[in-house]
């Protein structure tokens, strides 16, 4: 098999849930070497939905299934001056640590960057949590909707038509962990930079992420119109003046005719109905005035309509349109398939199953779905053991005392 | 001095995501340089707003009027921390001077439809004849191969096949179109995963082509529903802002216009915080929020009555009180409070960027706080304004030549 673009790279991780676990996947498949080090108790993840056939247990979790690919798994308790000793050996032979502790709590447990730096000199540490690590909220408590809040975006959801029907209602978040799978992306960028800065310099870092300011880097052109232009967007002004979600026979679609030529394409698709003729619609500033009677008749249209026919047709003429896609659509796409987007992993409690795998082909260092998530504590024995040096009985004597 | 320092990157794309990309590059230190032409001008620089809003987008015809141009801050926001040049690709000499800038190039950005680059000769075979180690990262609605490949997709679209506006939206409501910060997500991930063939190549010595799909990118942003689809066979749909566990776990009314904040309840110590917070109201104490699981299955009447309290109080305040009792609530946040909040301030979370043209514009700050080599932020380049630098020192030409490649419309 040929190299991987990371490969030889060495990565600890200690994170739950999503954010840093998914941070430390991303390292994974470019094909570096990941140790997810997991409280005894197991990642929170392992104790959320969905799981295989409905029925919880931590080794059937979607979630963590899906978070957590191609790692090793191992237990350790910090709190015990035996696990932190082992996590200090193994800090000693790795490139990076992946932390999502509150601020602080590193500190505590004598494992922050300068005490792990005494040990590794070279080491790269980043922590991710919700508001970094300074600052009058680094201590505020936030779980994945209250991280999505601030992060900008949250205020204007949903927006457009979909408000005007709920105009009185609550903004919303985006659906299931989008937000922190978001934050996993710019920590990996950030870990990255630190990565090929030490191969230049062979110095090592700390790199803080604050999961509000990756949101907000993913808001920064619409949050810099206020301070700009002094426009405050909000659910209401994110109407697009044409186009948009319709109704189909079928399900729904997004349509967006923007450029002059792409609406032409979408009238000559429809059959050049009498009233796209009109005045109102015949040039973009037109169409922006008379948008939501454009849009009305169009419903009218779409809502005899089949997605499919439409996303394909409509795309056939070069205008943009597209199913609004369920997971099943998803895992259904030829598209997908043609590109091997998901990866078929045979796991040891949860079965050979598809995987949602790296959106990116790198040509000369592909992509490899080497193993499945770990299960809790797998490899135990093959790190204590045989890279560390612990006995049986030391491996015994741990696992009783609940360090391991 | 950035950890980029060194590195040369080409960013032939427009609009938001590759151009976003590019800027990131330029922010931690490599030397950027954007090719724009008025044959195609980047579309960000002829948008034009009423006040900024963008339902009155107005696109500018006026593309050689250089005020027009040079003025627009929603192409400074995506185009930060670059050098700018003008190159009319439509031209066969402009291409050759393409491939001169590439052989002195690392990396190089592009996010127009498959095939594009290839038909201008800046495809990738060519590209690695001239330079063998570049890098080059391919930006697309779906990848670079498959029946759809090369259809049309803005934001909106890449999140409505990807699963995330299906997902997306009130439990009773329709799907939720989700722009911008799709584009955002497409930028980064082409980041990271260019870091990423760097690395590699401080290692190897090879480059290789990055083929990225937009669509997948978001995919994987909800990859567990496509899980839960595999295992078994459900199809997950919107569930506003519930949680499968937790509740409460809502957004809720503060005092003030279209004001809200975020609360999330994860276990029976929390519960019992906010019930002391709230003054243990009778509600509170009946049997159908006696624990966790009724709590969830009365979200609904328990979001309401929550409400009732909350909206007593600004965002801010609501925040301060819970979080004082170890409550995870913080509001979702208003670009007019994130401007001026104490903690983003504390930490510089927007920068001030000098624009000759628009004066002090205000930015959020680029998040990768490296101890040894934090973010730059210059200002995006006006139209052709590193010529001199791009063409006269790095490719060597006189002023007499460049200025007949600008009156032969190459340089235009």
């Amino acid at each position: 098999m040929s190299k991987q673009a990371l490969a030889g790279l060495k990565v600890l991780e200690c994170c739950s849930m999503v954010a840093g676990p998914y941070c430390s996947k991303l390292l994974a498949d470019l094909g570096a070497d990941v140790i997810k080090v997991e409280e005894p108790d197991g990642d929170e993840a392992r104790r959320r939905g969905p799981f295989l056939h409905d029925i919880p247990h931590p080794e059937r979790s979607g979630l963590f299934l899906y978070l957590n690919t191609n790692k090793i798994g191992l237990t350790l308790d910090l709190a015990q001056n035996a696990g932190k000793q082992i996590f200090e050996q193994l800090v000693r032979d790795v490139d990076i640590v992946v932390e999502d502790k509150p601020p602080g709590k590193m500190q505590d447990l004598g494992l922050d960057y300068e005490s792990l730096k005494c040990i590794n000199p070279n080491l790269i540490m980043a922590s991710i949590t919700p508001f970094g690590q300074t600052g009058p909220y680094k201590d505020h408590k936030a779980y994945y909707i209250n991280t999505f809040a601030s992060g900008g975006e949250c205020y204007l959801l949903p927006g457009g038509d979909e408000w005007r029907r709920n105009h009185d209602r609550e903004p919303i978040k985006t659906g299931n962990y989008a937000g922190e799978v978001q934050c996993s992306i710019m920590a990996v960028a950030g870990i990255l930079l630190a990565v090929y800065y030490r191969n230049a310099s062979g110095c090592g870092q700390y790199v803080d992420i604050s999961k509000q300011e990756a949101l907000l880097n993913l808001n920064r052109v619409e949050l810099a119109r206020y301070p700009n232009q002094g426009f405050l967007e909000n659910r209401m002004t994110r109407m697009l003046p044409v186009g948009g979600l319709f109704e189909c026979s079928d399900g729904y679609a997004q349509i967006m005719p923007l450029e002059d030529h792409m609406w032409y394409k979408l009238v000559e698709f429809m059959g050049n109905p009498e009233w796209a003729s009109d005045e109102l619609f015949k040039d973009r500033a037109s169409r922006t005035e008379h948008g939501e009677r454009a849009n009305a008749l169009l419903e009218v249209w779409t809502k005899d309509q089949k997605v499919e026919d439409l996303y394909h047709g409509a795309q056939a003429e070069g205008c943009a349109v597209a199913p609004i896609c369920s997971p099943e659509d998803i895992l259904k796409s030829e598209q997908l398939k043609v590109r091997n987007f998901f990866a078929e992993l045979d796991h040891p409690e949860a079965g050979r199953l598809s995987y949602p795998f790296t959106p990116y082909k790198l040509s000369h260092t592909p992509r490899q779905a080497k193993r499945p998530a770990p299960l809790l504590g797998e490899h135990n024995q093959e790190v204590y053991g045989q890279r560390l040096g612990f006995s049986k009985d030391d491996l015994i004597r741990l696992r009783e005392a609940g360090v391991i | 001095m950035g950890v980029l320092n060194g590195l040369r990157v080409l960013d032939f794309s427009q609009v938001w995501a590759g151009p976003l990309c590019a800027s990131s590059f330029g922010a931690m230190g490599a030397e950027v340089i954007k090719i724009e032409s008025l044959k195609h001008l980047d579309f960000t620089r002829l948008v034009r707003t009423v006040s900024g809003d963008p339902r009155h987008m107005v696109i500018s015809t006026l593309a050689k009027d250089t005020d027009i141009v040079n003025s627009s801050s929603v192409f400074n926001s995506c185009n930060m921390s670059k050098l700018g040049i003008r190159l009319n690709l439509s031209r066969s000499e402009a291409i050759d001077i393409a491939r001169r800038l590439v052989k002195m190039s690392d990396v190089v950005i592009e996010a127009f439809r498959p095939g594009v680059m290839d038909r201008l000769g800046l495809g990738y075979p060519s590209l690695k004849e001239i330079k063998p180690d570049i890098i080059m990262t391919s930006i697309s609605g779906m990848g670079s191969e498959g029946p759809e490949k090369g259809y049309a997709t803005y934001a909106s679209i890449f999140s409505a096949l990807g699963g995330l506006a299906y997902l997306t939206g009130y439990r009773d409501g329709r799907p939720t179109e989700i722009r911008a910060t799709m584009d955002q997500t497409v930028a980064m991930t082409a980041f990271f995963a260019t870091l990423a063939a760097l690395i590699h190549r401080q290692q190897t010595g090879e480059g290789q082509h990055i083929d990225l799909s937009a669509r997948e990118t978001i995919t994987c942003l909800v990859g567990d529903a496509v899980m839960d689809y595999a295992m078994n066979r459900r199809v997950q749909t919107r569930k506003g802002n519930a949680d499968d566990i937790m509740a409460p776990h809502g957004i809720y009314p503060c005092k003030g216009e279209d004001t809200w904040i975020s609360i999330a309840i994860a276990n029976e110590g929390e519960w019992e915080a906010l019930c002391d917070v709230m003054g243990n109201p009778d509600w509170t104490r009946a049997e159908k929020f006696s624990d966790s699981l009724s709590r969830w299955h009365n979200q609904e009447d328990l979001d309401r009555l929550i409400g009732g309290w909350t909206v007593k109080y600004t965002d801010y305040e609501v925040m301060d009180i819970l979080q004082k009792a170890n409550i995870a609530a913080v509001p979702t946040f208003r670009a007019d409070e994130l401007v001026n909040d104490p903690h983003l301030d504390h930490r510089g979370g927007w920068v001030n960027v000098e624009h000759p043209v628009l004066g002090t514009l205000r930015e959020i700050t680029f998040p990768w706080r490296l101890s040894v080599a934090p973010p730059e932020h210059h200002s995006s380049p006006l139209l052709g304004e590193h010529e001199e630098y791009v063409y006269g020192t790095l490719l060597g030409m006189s002023a007499s030549e460049i200025a007949s490649l600008q009156e032969r419309e190459i340089i235009y």
